[in-house]
């Protein structure tokens, strides 16, 4: 991939399943995020058959739900994070996640190509940021995003001091806060 | 809100986004960010990381047929209300009056709709319905009048959503959240022309360090 259409990853299949239906274009979105998704919800300790169970779901929420996706507000794979999020809460956890409501008061302007396209931008800064983390730090973060893992029980795991766990962790949002910044 | 001086700390906020906070935290969480711009921020820079989390994982090869399997799952779905979260990132109508929309879920209205219960000094309490691993309760507390002075089990995390308090620490005012631990003793005095409202939430029940309050506690669930 070239990094304009990394930039734009996904939002012409998006459209196309959002205007047209396109099969084909969700056949291409669900070949490249349902392995990971199943990967990712293995890595925080979910067992294969309801990871795959899960990451169908969580597929077929996309394929449902796909005119509430807005290029605007988030990049395709952040929405799919957050869909699989809250999948994860209502399946494993069985509680409840409450959601902001917007800042905005009255109906808003259709979002323009520029804020979609700053979303997407956001999205591959915060993947280069994330990859020149140091290893430990990003290890970490990921941790985080797996799983039911609380810092004591990656204290307990790793051997780490549970300060150490935060102040690793609050070091490396700072850091990508700075390099989001910066751009 | 501009003028919010205290935000919600990073590992709050990351256990939001992971999903791993209890809903009671989570609820508190959700109320002071559609309040604050900077915590908003924070929050969709942390959502998107989930994102690149999600891109960057090591794939796991779906079964045979796993395509067909989640599009008879589509068919099968309510096209209706499949709860707004479900959605993930989407848009939530702004609230009118006092409580923004997420606590509105939870009171099943605006301020009009609190059953409050009276829990001595003036003070007034409303619990909120959530999971069982942590409580959220809403605490009316009139202007020069102050809650009892305790320690905590575990962490509480208070937010402002009319008047203000002062405790050992510092000065809350409207949409300022305050989270406490272990080592923390304070006494909030709620201060300012109108009456204090706080949603707060707690993993553990709250020690007091004075007589009365312990005798009550069995009875109010503070
Ligand atoms: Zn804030
Ligand atoms: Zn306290």
């Amino acid at each position: 991939m070239t990094t304009t259409q990394e930039r734009t990853a996904w939002v012409a299949e998006m459209d196309r399943i959002k205007t047209l239906r396109d099969q084909a274009a969700f056949a291409d979105l669900f070949d490249y995020f349902a392995p990971r998704l199943k990967g990712f919800l293995m890595r925080g300790g979910t067992s294969e058959a309801l990871a795959e169970e899960i990451a169908q779901e969580v597929m077929a929420i996309v394929w449902t739900k796909a005119d509430m996706f807005d290029a605007s507000r988030a990049s395709v794979s952040t929405w799919i994070f957050t869909i699989a999020r809250n999948r994860k809460i209502d399946v494993l956890r069985k509680t409840q996640r409450p959601e902001p409501e917007d800042l905005s008061w009255g109906p808003e302007a259709e979002p323009d190509q520029a804020d979609q396209l700053s979303a997407q931008q956001e999205q591959s800064q915060l993947k280069t940021a994330m990859s020149q983390l140091p290893q430990k730090q990003r290890e970490l973060v990921e941790r985080a995003y797996f799983g039911d893992q609380s810092h004591s029980q990656i204290a307990s795991e790793t051997g780490l001091p549970l300060g150490t766990i935060k102040s690793r962790i609050r070091l490396a949002l700072d850091r990508l806060r700075h390099a989001m910044d910066g751009n | 809100m501009t003028n919010i001086k205290h935000h919600l700390t990073d590992d709050v906020l990351l256990a939001y986004c992971t999903g791993t906070l209890p809903e009671a935290f989570s609820l508190v969480v959700a109320t002071h960010i559609s309040l604050c711009e900077t915590c908003r921020s924070h929050m969709d820079t942390l959502d998107a990381l989930g994102g690149v989390v999600i891109e960057e994982t090591p794939k796991a090869a779906m079964s045979s047929g796993s395509l067909e399997a989640c599009l008879k799952m589509a068919e099968s779905m309510p096209k209706d209300p499949i709860k707004m979260e479900a959605a993930g990132k989407s848009k939530r109508q702004k609230s009118a009056g006092l409580f923004p929309a997420p606590l509105q879920d939870y009171v099943g209205g605006d301020l009009d709709a609190v059953r409050w219960r009276p829990i001595g000094l003036g003070v007034k309490q409303a619990i909120l319905k959530t999971s069982r691993d942590a409580s959220v309760r809403l605490l009316y507390i009139p202007t020069g009048a102050a809650m009892p002075d305790h320690t905590h089990n575990g962490t509480e995390m208070t937010l402002v959503l009319q008047g203000a308090f002062q405790d050992e620490s510092d000065y809350f005012g409207a949409g300022d959240v305050e989270i406490a631990d272990e080592e923390m003793n304070h006494t909030p005095v709620a201060v300012g022309p109108v009456d204090c409202i706080c949603l707060a939430a707690s993993d553990a029940p709250l020690k007091f360090n004075g007589i009365l309050p312990k005798v009550l506690q069995p009875f109010f669930r503070i």
